[in-house]
């Protein structure tokens, strides 16, 4: 029952997710993302292609952004994942989150929270990105509602009010 | 007081916190105890008969619910318009990926190898994949000429009109399938029990249609069936009708296991069995005077519908309205049908057969222009319709609306005249040579013709004791703005802030029947309903003498609670009522089609690089007349994303298909716009208003879908002088157009007048 064909045996990892250690048994080839929203519960992160291509289940892996459909669990042993849920330990979150909502950043929210985490690898790079960074940056992650300009007003939005404090 | 400030100002998205902080529920985020996984065992050839199912002896079955179509306690079709399409085949097949055996276990690894171990051996039968074989009739797939549905729309005499004529322009244009992409794939979880029934939990659009399917596929009465929607993860018309069948496949996996039961698509299965926008192939004739006005002509409209009628016949309806565009035609025959293919059936998606017939009238005026000699800016003021005229349906417009205003103003923002002149210098040389064109289009808003009246949507308002008023609809968010624009309205007419207005989760249960979540009725339709719903608390308030007038919300929570202190509870309900003035003959095809249009034109401006044969967008202004704009932010939201949808259909999205089965099942293979891809969409709106709906609100979410394909292509040809008759255009498309021998026939039908 241990064992799944090509996974591996079950094994123990350390992960720290949003700054809180977590043991977690799991095959090792067993997605980063099935772990974050089945055993963790951590369901802001979304499946949306399972292939990488989406960007809907972005998380910060060691401020990486990854797709966590494309990381195997072992890999993110010893790591430290940033999820949307991550909000209270990441000062970014909150002014991006806000500006999201002014703007109209988020609409059916299901590539939202990827968007955001793209949102804030993105302004740690490049506190003040120009329009090009910001499409550059956000390249990754699709969102099929808003043809991004008011995603792209955001995160302008949320990087002058950073700056600005 | 706020009640000045809340309708026309972009207040926060009801859910809009939730959504930004991942805290919003989507179904595939829920799990109940016991649950087991669903997964559905599919057809892998086109049309044939089941001679036998066979599992793989290495499989411990009996650890797995199997279902098959024997196990439909009531009748084995998806209930929508005709009933033709089964929930799981049990004899023939006439798809791919059609459905005929469901299995679950709680395991998904167990469940996914389960599936591969299931041999369905066929008797095959001759498929037809393309429209000309449909209509060839050769082979017969559905009923006995393979026609789903056709109209005929007449206008004037239109065979008189040739002689006159000094122009006879031909042409004719295709468009393919588009997948809608959602970024959330479909997916539900059922729960049965013998006392309460079935219970549903999904990613959809209309919680009714769903309903309604259940019953008949579950042989339960209405009170036994429970629809409610999770948080939905885009939709654009794909979760209109697909919604009852991975809900039926569910809730019969859990009448069997008597165990809740999800079943959530991987985006592979999503993108090959769930539907499609229904590819169409357009013919025009026109007949133009020699200055540039259209006399009259013939339009005939053709779409796929895939295997089964679904919704084909309502898409073709819709289609066929707005064959005629926004010009005024003397006379005009339409004549439209939807055939069957042996490929998914095609289905709801956002402009809904509107995007496809104006892709062809667009690309036809621009054509009607070059034969003539006149600009594409002169030939469409020539014909544009004007109040007082008749539409091709005999729709006299009683708008005011001034297409040459909204034309003028298209052209002043896109900096039209001089890009134009810019353009043809700098073309001359280079390989990358630049565009511009444009798009006039009118949306109509709601179900078309007597579909209100028939939908006889209701609507409530219940105000609890501690004065906070929920709205309840069936109408559905998925990402549009329902609940905020619903609050809105809701909000401005109790005189109440915007925070004291919520919306009710759409469960059957609940709310009543507001009609489904389509054809940019919302705001609309279901928005004057919420306005009378909400007068109508305040006149009973008013009328047993609990509040007066200018009231305080403190005053209306007191008197809230009074009045529920006495008699219970505080609900009140408006049901829609058909304005005495709207006429349409369904026979004749003929009358008011819409209560009212929105009304647009679109400018685009592209570069097409001769070395590489890609097309890209490098700047898009956008131009409605929508009615009144109830939240700025959310309405510039459809617009840029409706455009970037028809972006995508015009120039990325190409679903590739072999033997009626897409093969590009994967976000990889078939591309959708991504940040990089996109040009400014810049957007602007005038308001006309509207006596139809809340405040004055047309429908919006459709509109943008129509404009941007043609006024793309049209750039194309203004760029390389190449006409290009099919989207979409993808650079190997334009590399076939560009041969020399799709040269030389291209000149020749040009020499003789057609397209």
């Amino acid at each position: 029952m241990n064992s799944l064909p090509g996974m591996g045996a079950k094994c123990e990892f350390l992960i720290a997710v949003n700054g809180e250690t977590k043991m977690v048994l799991a095959h090792p080839m067993e997605r980063l993302l099935d772990v974050l929203r089945n055993q963790l519960r951590l369901t802001g992160t979304k499946e949306g292609c399972g292939e990488g291509e989406c960007g809907s289940c972005s998380v910060l892996l060691d401020g990486m952004l990854v797709n966590s459909c494309l990381v195997p669990v072992a890999q993110a042993s010893g790591a430290s994942i940033v999820t949307i849920e991550g909000i209270s330990v990441h000062v970014l979150m909150s002014p991006l989150q806000e500006a999201f909502l002014e703007c109209g950043g988020a609409q059916c929210g299901i590539c939202t929270p990827g968007m955001i985490l793209a949102a804030v690898h993105l302004l740690e790079k490049k506190p003040e990105p120009a329009l090009a960074d910001i499409r550059e940056g956000l390249a990754g992650n699709l969102c099929r509602c808003t043809g991004y300009m008011q995603i792209f007003e955001a995160v302008a939005k949320a990087a002058r009010r950073r700056v600005a404090k | 007081m706020q009640k000045r400030h809340i309708v026309g100002v972009s207040v926060p998205r009801k859910e809009g916190w939730d959504k930004v902080t991942g805290e919003a529920r989507y179904v595939d985020d829920m799990v109940l105890p016991g649950m087991l996984y669903g997964a559905t065992v599919r057809s892998n050839m086109p049309r044939g008969k089941i001679r036998k199912i066979s599992f793989d002896p290495g499989v411990a079955w009996d650890d797995f619910v199997l279902v098959t179509a024997k196990d439909i306690p009531g009748k084995n079709y998806i209930a929508l318009i005709l009933d033709d399409q089964p929930c799981l085949a049990s004899e023939t097949v006439n798809h791919p990926e059609e459905p005929i055996l469901l299995l679950a276990h709680a395991d998904r690894h167990k469940l996914r190898k389960a599936v591969e171990s299931v041999s369905i051996e066929y008797e095959p039968l001759p498929p037809v994949h393309t429209m000309e074989e449909s209509e060839q009739q050769s082979t017969i797939i559905w009923g006995t000429d393979n026609t789903f549905k056709s109209y005929l729309v007449e206008k004037g005499d239109v065979d008189t009109v040739w002689k006159e004529a000094a122009h006879i322009v031909e042409g004719e244009y295709f468009t393919g399938a588009q997948e809608q992409l959602y970024i959330e794939n479909n997916g539900v979880i059922a729960v049965f029990d013998p006392e309460n029934g079935v219970t549903v939990w999904g990613s959809l659009q209309c919680p009714y249609y769903v309903h309604k399917a259940l019953m008949a596929l579950c042989g339960l009465p209405e009170d036994k069936i429970r629809v409610v929607q999770m948080e939905t993860g885009g939709a654009f018309g794909g979760k209109e009708e697909y919604p009852s069948m991975i809900a039926g496949h569910a809730a019969l996996l859990s009448i069997k296991s008597g165990r809740p039961v999800k079943i959530v698509y991987d985006r592979m299965e999503d993108m090959v069995a769930t539907t499609k926008r229904h590819p169409s192939r357009t013919r025009h004739r026109t007949a133009v005077s020699k200055d540039g006005k259209i006399l009259g002509g013939e339009i005939e409209f053709t779409i796929d519908g895939g295997a089964y009628a679904t919704l084909s016949s309502v898409v073709l309806s819709r289609g066929t309205i707005h064959a005629g565009g926004p010009y005024y035609w003397p006379s005009v025959r339409i004549r439209t049908k939807a055939l069957a293919t042996n490929t998914p059936p095609h289905g709801a998606f956002r402009g809904f057969g509107a995007p496809q017939s104006l892709f062809a009238m667009e690309r036809h005026m621009d054509r009607i222009a070059q034969v003539v000699g006149f600009s594409s800016v002169e030939v469409r003021r020539r014909n544009f319709l004007k109040p007082g005229q008749t539409t091709t349906t005999q729709q006299v417009i009683r708008e005011k609306i001034d297409l040459n205003h909204l034309l003028d103003r298209a052209l002043e923002l896109s900096d039209y005249h001089a890009k134009k002149t810019r353009f043809v210098k700098e073309n001359k040389v280079g390989m990358r040579k630049k565009g511009i064109g444009i798009a006039a289009f009118l949306h109509g808003a709601g179900f078309t013709g007597s579909g209100e009246r028939y939908l006889n949507s209701l609507v409530g308002v219940e105000a609890g004791a501690d004065g906070n008023v929920r709205v309840l609809v069936s109408s559905a968010e998925f990402g549009q703005g329902t609940n905020t624009v619903l609050c809105q309205i809701g909000a401005d007419a109790l005189e109440l802030p915007y925070e004291s207005v919520a919306i009710a989760q759409p469960d059957t249960t609940v709310v009543p029947n507001s009609g489904p979540t389509v054809a940019s009725r919302t705001a609309m339709i279901v928005g004057k309903l919420v306005q009378s719903a909400a007068q109508g608390i305040k006149d009973t308030l008013t009328k047993t003498g609990l509040l007066g007038d200018n009231y305080t919300p403190e005053q209306f929570c007191a008197a809230c609670r009074d009045y529920i202190a006495v008699r219970g509870a505080l609900k009140s309900y408006a049901r829609y009522e058909a304005p005495g003035d709207v006429y349409w003959d369904d026979e004749k095809y003929r009358g008011e089609a819409y209560a009212a249009f929105a009304w647009a034109v679109y400018v685009a401006e592209v570069t097409v690089d001769l070395t590489t044969y890609a097309v890209t967008v490098d700047d898009f202004v956008a131009l409605q007349e929508v009615g009144k704009v109830l939240h700025p932010v959310l309405a510039e939201g459809q617009i840029t994303g409706g455009v970037a949808q028809a972006i995508g259909f015009a120039l990325y999205e190409k679903v590739v298909w072999q033997n009626g089965r897409m093969i590009n099942n994967q976000i990889t293979n078939y591309i959708m716009p991504t940040s990089v891809d996109l040009p400014p969409i810049r957007v602007f709106f005038e308001e006309l208003g509207n006596v139809y709906g809340a405040h004055g609100a047309k429908g919006i979410g459709e509109l943008p879908m129509d404009g941007p394909a043609p006024a793309i292509v049209n750039a194309v040809e203004d760029a390389i002088g190449v006409r290009i008759h099919s989207i979409p255009l993808l650079p190997e498309d334009l590399f076939e157009a560009l041969r020399p021998e799709s040269l030389e026939q291209n000149a020749l039908s040009s020499a003789r007048g057609t397209a």
